[in-house]
């Protein structure tokens, strides 16, 4: 053979091997930044390299002609590229952002979440609700940590931004909860009836929420119940004041549950031990029954809730328009409320979601005079007009809503939302012997989209439709707001939106000639989240319009219009730190708020008797795993609140302010600890722990507010009907471990 | 002609024998590179490497194995700067396609790796979920290989870890990193397979004393 040829053969193998073409270049993003950690291959072969701090890249390769280049980086779109290899090659590659749910900024303007999603708007976990120090896992109570709600112990209700404890709504997986607390007594707060432990997430709106809600003025707290429960177990709960028990099981399949629960409470031991103010006639003795049953659908889940609760109670307090007669004032209740939601994807993207409630309430109130021997009185010569304090109240409150929303993912993470509901309610009163009732068929459509241009810049628009039957009148309102990345874990918000309610049963039931009262909301906030710190600042602004407002006929009757105006505002800050000092997480809120409202029976623009003007909130957190009991406080401070007397004056049918103040300042330092001896044994089949808490440790003298007697003489201060409440229980969970099922079906 | 021919045969021959030993000196130069990593840029390049040899190979998992091995490392380091759980989920990625190859144990110690990381990004809230999982996958693995070192050097780096009031602490690290050294002792890995663990372990063993 001739050498040359061999030469040939031996060039042409060896150049397979050798022949190394050199290929650099820059891997950047949309704004011509370099993308580090980018890896650059050619296809099916094991050439490449990957991106240095800068973006630049180089490797050498024996590959030849027109090769595919695939190029990925972490947050960005993979790109593929066809290229003809001919020495040297030098590349620039432009990759587009992954939008990302979990990158995505959020709007959280107006928006606080309680849950285990890794979201911009959560700053409390579902454990924090139930373990925040004097909250009594309430979580009202624990909402009311956080900036924005006001410390009102004398009404039940969450009363945000200036807002009456009637403009903060609740809602359960979207359907509005009819009745969400306890039916309360005069001066006296309640609790929520729904335990924290039914909720996966919480999120505390206190002004501009979505345009899927409506009908509340100030705020909405939406909660989103459990799904499937991970094993079956058995509960029992022990304390003085209640016994429960229940059970959830879980089906082998794990593809449906149904749970069981009853409680049974009563006050007696606990009242015979801590001295209340009131004398209790009748002590307070509450069952509740709850049923829940879930099942798992092709692409879905459907839900159903229902809780039943009979309450009694009696308590006796002194007239404050005499020396010697007393208030005996009773309450009977039952309360039966049903949800029903199916929540399942229905293919091309879209998501539907449909919601059924009907709940029914039913009070029944009861007021007498009595004398020092409690005997009841109906005569009073001298004072007449005591004769009014005797009363009888049969409340019912029914509705029944049905409600369905479709929501579908566009390019990106964006997405449309739409829907429609319909609340039907009946309210009934009978009041001594007057009859009265009202019915509603109240209407709503809505409509929302997301828009996320990149994971740094977010949009909301949405608007709301709404008509009510017996106020006969319609509105439109809408709901807009943006989210802006400044800088790592750093973002701006604003949001705005016009807000309407009907008035409230007691006004509709005097005239149905009203209208919608309305709030405007501008929202701006600043967050800033690093290292397991968080921080928020948020600027608002109210307009109140169309506010009720009390228009007297004569010494006895009054009618309503719409007349009141008024406005909100005020500045609040939030900081959470769980990082700075080892084992302790604690967080502060501070609220300012300076609010005026003409509204009922107000003379003129004044500040309501529901406002302070500071508030502010220290919650520690510290869990000693050494003896794993964890300890919690909570510690909150507000300026006094406004009390006033309005007088009346039947020959210009006006009121004027007779007296006015400012109640004390409000101090409360809550404390719990629950000691978890079972945590940590992933294994164990029993898991238990064991509470003991106290409101007020420091037993301050809270005054919420005075009332007068009738000619104005004398004035009482509102106080909660004990200095302090003490609880203890224990709380025990048998399961049934699996596992062994979650080894096999998770991996 | 027959010298050329001669030499022209053991010329193809020679190719042909650095074709198969392509996979074995691209798999040694990332274990290198691997080995020597210290910035997280490093530890990337390095599994980036390994992902081109399992995607060009598509019949091998010990490349998509020792890609995630090396994140896993990186995600072990103090100084990382990597954020945890798009590390983990990574890692767990390359755990996928190697078991879609073969599901053996060794996948699984690197899934516990992987879990465990994610657990400790805020151990209060996710012991319950990442770190149950982690424990799960490596009652799976040894279901899988009961004899796998790595798997108990990994069950008493948690015992290790667990507070004595949660069931762990050192006294019952001790006889499972025990049990782990003596299963090193004795094992004879294939070429190019996993091997490390063994000093990690004697470091956490001597702390036990």
């Amino acid at each position: 053979m001739k050498p040359s040829l061999f030469l040939l053969i031996i060039t042409f193998m060896a150049c397979d091997i050798y022949c190394q073409v050199k290929v650099d270049g820059r891997v950047k993003d949309n704004r011509g930044r370099g993308v580090p950690g980018a890896s650059v291959t050619i296809k099916n072969s094991y050439d490449g390299a990957t991106s240095d701090s800068t973006g630049r890249f180089t490797f050498s390769t024996s590959e030849k002609g027109e090769q595919i280049f695939t190029v990925t980086a972490i947050g960005f779109r993979a790109i593929e590229q066809k290229i003809i290899i001919k020495d040297p090659v030098t590349l620039v590659f432009s990759l587009k952002e992954q939008l990302d749910e979990l990158k995505a900024v959020m709007v959280t303007a107006g928006s606080f979440e309680a849950g285990d999603r890794k979201r911009a708007a959560t700053v409390l976990s579902s454990l924090d609700v139930v373990t925040t120090g004097g909250a009594n896992a309430d979580i009202s109570n624990a909402v009311k940590t956080l900036p924005g709600a006001q410390q009102v112990g004398d009404q039940e209700g969450l009363f945000v931004r200036g807002g009456t404890g009637a403009e903060t709504k609740q809602f359960i997986d979207g359907t509005l909860v009819n009745n969400p607390y306890f039916t309360s007594i005069p001066d006296i707060s309640t609790r929520g009836r729904f335990s924290p432990f039914l909720f996966k997430g919480t999120v505390f709106s206190t002004g501009g929420y979505s345009a899927l809600y409506g009908q509340a003025l100030s705020s909405a707290l939406i909660l989103e119940s459990i799904d499937l429960p991970e094993k079956s177990e058995i509960d029992l709960s022990v304390s003085p004041i209640f016994v429960g028990a229940g059970t959830q099981q879980l089906a082998k399949n794990k593809k449906s549950s149904f749970g069981l629960n009853y409680g049974y409470t009563n006050l007696v031991s606990y009242f015979n031990l801590v001295k209340q103010t009131p004398d209790y006639f009748r002590m307070p003795q509450f069952h509740n029954f709850d049923g829940n049953f879930r099942i798992r659908t092709k692409h879905g889940i459907i839900k159903y809730y229902t809780t039943y609760s009979n309450g009694i109670l009696g308590l006796r307090r002194p007239d404050i328009d005499s020396l010697v007669l007393k208030d005996a004032f009773g309450l009977k209740n039952n309360n039966f409320y049903n949800n029903l939601s199916w929540r399942e994807d229905i293919g091309g993207g879209w998501r539907m979601n449909i919601g059924m409630g009907y709940s029914t309430n039913k009070d029944n109130l009861e007021q007498q005079v009595q004398n020092q021997e409690n005997v009841h009185q109906t005569s009073f010569p001298d004072k007449p007009w005591l004769q009014y304090k005797n009363f009888g109240l049969v409340s019912r409150q029914d509705l029944t809503q049905a409600r369905v929303v479709f929501e579908k993912k566009l390019s990106g993470i964006s997405a449309i939302r739409f829907g429609a509901e319909d609340w039907y309610s009946v309210n009934n009163n009978k009041y001594n012997r007057t009859d009265s009732s009202l019915k509603d068929n109240y209407q709503a459509a809505f409509g929302e989209a997301d828009i996320y241009v990149t994971n740094g810049l977010a949009l909301k628009l949405g608007g709301r439709f709404e008509h009510s039957s017996i106020i006969g009148k319609m509105n439109i309102a809408p709901r807009a707001s943006i989210a802006y990345r400044t800088g790592v874990g750093a973002q701006v918000s604003f949001a705005y939106g016009i807000f309407y309610q009907k008035p409230e049963n007691q006004q509709l039931f005097v005239t149905t000639r009203l209208g919608y009262t309305k709030a405007t909301h501008y929202i701006l906030n600043y967050q800033k989240v690093l290292n397991e710190r968080i921080f928020r600042v948020e600027g608002f602004y109210k307009k109140y319009e169309n506010l009720i407002k009390t228009v007297p006929l004569n010494y006895y009757t009054a009618t309503f219009n719409n007349s009141g105006l008024g406005y909100a505002q005020g500045i609040e800050l939030f900081f959470r730190d769980k990082h700075t000092i080892k084992n302790l997480d604690y967080w502060i809120s501070y609220s300012y708020l300076d609010t005026k409202r003409d509204y009922l029976n107000y003379p003129g623009e004044i500040a309501p008797n529901f406002a302070a003007k500071h508030t502010a909130s220290l919650v520690v957190k510290r869990f000693v795993t050494k003896i794993k009991t964890g300890f919690n406080a909570t510690y909150t401070y507000a300026t006094g609140r406004p009390y006033y007397r309005f007088v009346y004056d039947n020959s210009g049918k006006t009121f004027s302010i007779g007296d006015q103040g400012i109640t004390k300042p409000y101090n409360n330092l809550g404390f719990s600890m629950n000691y978890v001896p079972s945590i940590g044994k992933a294994n164990s089949k029993l898991f238990y722990v064991l509470v003991f808490s106290v409101t007020n440790v420091l037993r301050s003298d809270q005054v919420y507010g005075y009332n007068y007697s009738y000619d104005g003489s004398y004035r009482q201060p509102v106080n909660p009907p004990a200095k302090s409440f003490y609880f203890i229980g224990a709380f025990f969970s048998w399961g049934v471990d699996r596992t062994q099922d979650a080894i096999n079906n998770n991996l | 002609m027959k010298s050329v021919m001669l030499s022209v045969a053991l010329l193809i021959a020679a190719f042909g024998y650095s074709q198969s030993d392509k996979f074995s000196q691209a798999m040694e130069k990332n274990l290198a590179l691997m080995d020597s990593a210290k910035t997280d840029g490093e530890y990337k390049a390095a599994a980036d490497g390994f992902e081109r040899i399992g995607d060009a190979e598509k019949t091998q998992w010990l490349p998509y194995y020792y890609a995630g091995l090396s994140l896993s490392i990186d995600g072990w380091k103090k100084d990382s700067k990597v954020d945890k759980d798009e590390n983990s989920t990574s890692i767990k990625t390359f755990c996928d396609k190697a078991a879609a190859i073969n599901d053996n144990s060794e996948i699984y110690a690197l899934r516990n790796m992987a879990l465990t990381q994610q657990m400790l990004v805020d151990p209060q809230s996710r012991w319950q979920t990442y770190g149950k999982e982690a424990g799960a996958a490596l009652q799976k693995g040894m279901q899988l290989d009961p004899q796998n070192p790595r798997l108990y050097y990994l069950q008493g780096a948690s015992l290790f870890n667990t507070p004595e009031q949660f069931g762990g602490g050192k006294a019952k690290a001790k006889p499972v990193l025990e049990k782990a050294i003596q299963l090193f002792d004795s094992a004879a890995p294939k070429p190019l397979n996993p091997r490390w663990g063994k000093n990690l372990t004697a470091d956490m063993l001597a702390q036990c004393n």
